[in-house]
């Protein structure tokens, strides 16, 4: 099996996989990161939403192979402390029922405020719809990232 | 309003504050009398131990634990039946230990179905609460030598007003632990308007773990030496093995073996197949698709969707077998103002939980541990103890929490695969993981279709006076019976409430699998019969709302017909969630052209629900849903923030269903097999706002997560129809043409 080290929450981490392994199997059978979901494997339903470089990415759709040096986040990593405003944001509004989706709700959602700190309702649902929640808790992650979003304005006026 | 958040506590760390007790105090349920509790250190097996039942454990150190007994698949009952215990023992929630139970036999039944958890559980956890909490009062009175009349309880301590002394409930654990149990009818259980838990907003116990994406669901857990199963099935249901390249297989990379698995005939057990065990989930999903099958497929032949629609006109053409028939439905249409036919069918559907099925066992010791998403784990124990044919004492199983469940976890056929997968992995565990494509073709069982052949009667007043149902159901093998969930209650509104009805069956046989998903039955039955009485509310031209509260007719309990069970059915109920859900909804005030209301009602899982959607409907035919307004009755509610949840819940998945699911066969296999052809629904398309109400009415609470579930469909139907004048009476929604000029 070739050996691949890959950046994960800032660590450099080395396994061994076949090269087609997707990330996602890599993160939760080689690196023990479970946080990660698998839930269709063919990049439908976004349960496995990690951050490459920052961005939103299917972690079931890249295999280990092409992820190279780039720095790659999941959930676990999100933040620190695990007090993200995000994550905060989603107790505050018990937003879970079964939660399985919901680790990779928060890293889309975390990707997408990067970009538009300050969304509206429409653009919510556009940048949160490739994210499926069986249990269909949308109307509070629709709540939970726009007090996310103010939290993080506050913080960034704030830290003036 | 802000949910709290109770501690935040996972396994380890519970085990670690655990690890500190030096003695303390349990309490569960047993005869009145007996010594129960006793100081012990609860985790160190040098110290004696308290035996039986733990549903409350309180160290000295004042650390309180409260034991979640049954399996949590995202219904809240993790959060919400602990809740109950600590109204009664008067302690404050946010510090509270929640331990998950594994399978046990001393705290009753442990299963997540039927909305049963709550009343099943709610009075015998109440009397856990209060009996511990009088027991720790008369700790105290002990202690300090007073009446414990003069003592009162708060937010984990023994209060003395009169001289403004105080004990937390870990001070008093191991005097209490050396008291007697009281007989729990003499123990005080707090009146309505004392409750200071109960009807509060709490955050679900796991929240703090889910959002850090902490080790918690079924396909998370892990072992040392853990090897990693995938499992081949006939995608023919009921088809078997005849011969597969294993030998192949058991040279492909990171494979460990490949078998073939005989199975049984049980379509909720052990179905033939081929395993492959390899030292990765991936490595496994890989070789699977290098497996090349011989299957007996011969059970599918015929076995399709548009079959059995052509048989559903056939046998619509024919009387059928007579279930029901009051008063006289064939004088009710002569005589009738209008005569109102329909044809209502809806598909068969996936479960299709997020978390595909799954399930980790390891055989050791002469016996096996399961770690389960089931939510029937006492039938799982049976079933993977016949399959490794042990005795069910050797089969131990403990609950993880499953992603979503909906009835699809009520059938333990995982189980039996990982375990008779087990036997084969030299002691190593083993965890087995379904595709996606598993998931959706070898869902154990499914929502059944079904075919309803209607005809309705409106008087000359403009009343609803006659109503005639050929129902054409599904039979597993059989044109005798209705297959799992494919079967209609000769009770079912609006029969009892007409004089003259009249329903006829016919089955067809099918290899299919039903059975029960969220709120069985009710989630077909009640989209059929409410957009129908839609329709003759509207053919009658009167308000559909009216028309409904006169066909429920005078406050009363109409009771089952002679000799069949269930609950009576409470009209008032009924009619106060009708009138909140339109009043709240703003019912009758004039909307745009392309928007239009629509309201429904359902009694199911003993819970009185009422809906009124409304929707827009753009020219072209594009729906939008901006409002749904839900009123539930379903007596007090425990959890205020989880109760909402699974109301907006089931609002969504609703909606999603009757908009754009179906499940559909050729030859006796599902040619659905993920989200693209199996959708859910999007956030681009859940309503924009869903205001949630509940009528709290004063008799014991029962379950909320099936009985919303149904209404949303006909009412987003029937206000399609307002917004529109198209009537939808094919599901899914999406198969019809919305657009209007």
């Amino acid at each position: 099996m070739p050996s691949y080290t890959l950046k994960v929450n800032g660590q450099a981490r080395t396994i061994n996989v076949a090269a087609d392994t997707p990330l996602l199997w890599a993160l939760r059978d080689h690196l023990d990161l479970v946080g990660t979901k698998y839930g269709c494997g063919m990049g439908l339903c976004g349960a496995c939403t990690v951050h490459v470089n920052g961005a939103a990415v299917r972690s079931c759709q890249l295999p280990v192979s092409a992820v190279g040096n780039t720095p790659i986040t999941t959930i676990e990593g999100l933040d620190p402390a695990g007090h993200h405003p995000l994550q905060e944001a989603w107790c505050d509004h018990d937003v879970p029922q079964c939660g399985y989706c919901q680790a990779g709700q928060i890293m889309a959602a975390a990707a997408f405020l990067r970009q538009n700190p300050a969304p509206t309702d429409a653009q919510i649902d556009d940048a949160m719809a490739g994210n499926l929640c069986r249990c269909g808790t949308y109307i509070r992650i629709r709540a939970a990232i726009k007090d996310a979003s103010a939290a993080l304005a506050t913080a960034k006026g704030g830290a003036k | 309003m802000k949910p709290t958040t109770p501690q935040d506590v996972s396994r380890r760390e519970f085990l670690r504050v655990s690890a500190l007790a030096g003695g303390g105090f349990v309490i569960g349920f047993a005869a009145p009398g007996t010594v129960l509790a006793e100081a012990a250190n609860l985790l160190d097996d040098t110290a004696k131990q308290f035996t039986p039942n733990p549903f409350i454990k309180i160290t000295p150190q004042n650390i309180i634990t409260i034991l979640a007994k049954n399996p949590e698949t995202g219904q809240g009952v993790k959060t919400s039946l602990p809740m109950i215990v600590a109204e009664e023992l008067d302690a404050d929630f946010s510090t509270i230990v929640i331990e998950q139970a594994g399978l046990r036999s001393d705290v009753g039944a442990q299963f997540a179905g039927g909305s049963r958890s709550t009343p099943d559980n709610y009075m015998r956890l109440r009397q856990a609460g209060a009996t511990a909490r009088a027991m720790l009062v008369e700790a105290a009175a002990q202690t300090w030598g007073v009446p414990a009349a003069e003592l009162t309880t708060e937010k984990g301590k023994v209060l003395h007003p009169a001289t403004g002394r105080s004990l937390t409930y870990g001070q008093l654990a191991t005097k209490a632990a050396t008291l007697p149990i009281p007989d729990e009818k003499t123990v005080r259980l707090k009146k309505e308007g004392e409750f200071r838990v109960m009807g509060s907003r709490v955050g679900g116990v796991d929240n703090p773990a889910i959002v850090t994406g902490q080790r918690l669901f079924g396909i998370d857990q892990k072992f040392p030496g853990l090897v990693y199963a995938a499992y081949e099935k006939c995608p023919v249901y009921g088809g078997k093995v005849i011969s597969a390249n294993t030998e192949r297989i058991k040279k492909l990379p990171g494979i460990l073996d490949c078998f073939i698995l005989e199975g049984t005939d049980n379509i909720n057990g052990l179905k033939p197949g081929v395993a492959i065990i390899g030292n990765s989930t991936w490595a496994t999903f890989s070789a699977k698709k290098q497996l090349l099958v011989e299957w007996d497929e011969s059970a599918g032949a015929g076995q399709g969707t548009e079959a059995f629609a052509a048989k559903a006109a056939e046998l619509a053409k024919t009387g059928g077998t007579n279930v029901r028939n009051d008063g006289d439905v064939a004088a009710a249409f002569a005589s009738a103002g209008q005569v109102v036919e329909a044809a209502y069918s809806y598909p068969y559907l996936n479960h299709a939980t997020l978390e595909p099925q799954g399930c980790t066992a390891w055989m050791h010791d002469g016996g096996i541990e399961c770690w389960t998403t089931s939510q029937t784990p006492g039938s799982g124990q049976d079933l993977v103890a016949k399959t490794v044919n042990l005795p069910k004492e050797k089969v131990n199983l403990h609950f993880v929490r499953g992603g979503g469940g909906f009835g699809r976890r009520l059938a333990n056929d995982y189980m039996a695969e990982v375990a008779a997968i087990a036997m084969r992995t030299n002691g190593a565990p083993v965890k087995l993981t379904w595709t996606r494509e598993d998931d959706m073709r070898h869902d154990c069982y499914h929502r059944p279709g079904g075919f309803h052949f209607l005809k309705g009667a409106v008087d000359a007043k403009g009343r609803i006076s006659a109503w005639h149902d050929h129902f054409v159901t599904f039979g597993y093998k059989s044109t005798e019976k209705p297959a799992g969930g494919a079967d209609l209650s000769a009770d079912e509104l609006p029969a009892r409430f007409l004089p003259n009805f009249r329903l006829d069956q016919s089955i067809i046989s099918t290899i299919v699998p039903s059975g029960p998903m969220r709120a069985p039955r009710s989630n077909a039955l009640a989209w059929t019969f409410q957009s129908f009485i839609d329709e003759l509310a509207h053919a009658a031209k009167r308000d559909p709302v009216e028309v409904r509260l006169e066909l429920l007719g005078e406050d009363r309990q109409v009771p089952p017909a002679g000799g069949r069970g269930g609950p009576p059915y409470d009209t008032a109920r009924m009619k106060g969630v009708i009138r909140l859900a339109a009043e709240k909804s703003g019912w009758g005030s004039p909307l745009p052209r392309g928007e239009g209301r629509g309201v429904a009602f359902h009694f199911s899982h003993s819970g009185y629900v009422a809906m009124v959607a409304r929707v827009s409907v753009s020219p072209d035919g594009n729906l939008r849903v901006p409002e749904v307004t839900a009123v539930c009755d379903v007596g007090p509610i425990i959890n205020l923030s989880g109760a909402e949840n699974q109301v907006e819940g089931s609002v969504v998945d609703g909606l999603g269903a009757v908009w754009l699911q179906e499940m559909t066969y050729e030859e006796g296999r599902a040619m659905q097999s993920n989200f693209h052809d199996f959708p859910l629904i999007r956030i681009n398309a859940a309503p924009t706002r869903i205001g949630v109400h509940f009528i709290q009415s004063p008799v014991p609470p029962t379950g909320l997560g099936e009985p919303p579930y149904p209404v949303i469909m006909p009412a987003i139907c029937n206000a399609i129809f307002a917004a529109t004048g198209k009537r939808i009476r094919q599901w899914p929604i999406n198969k019809s043409d919305l657009s209007w000029a």
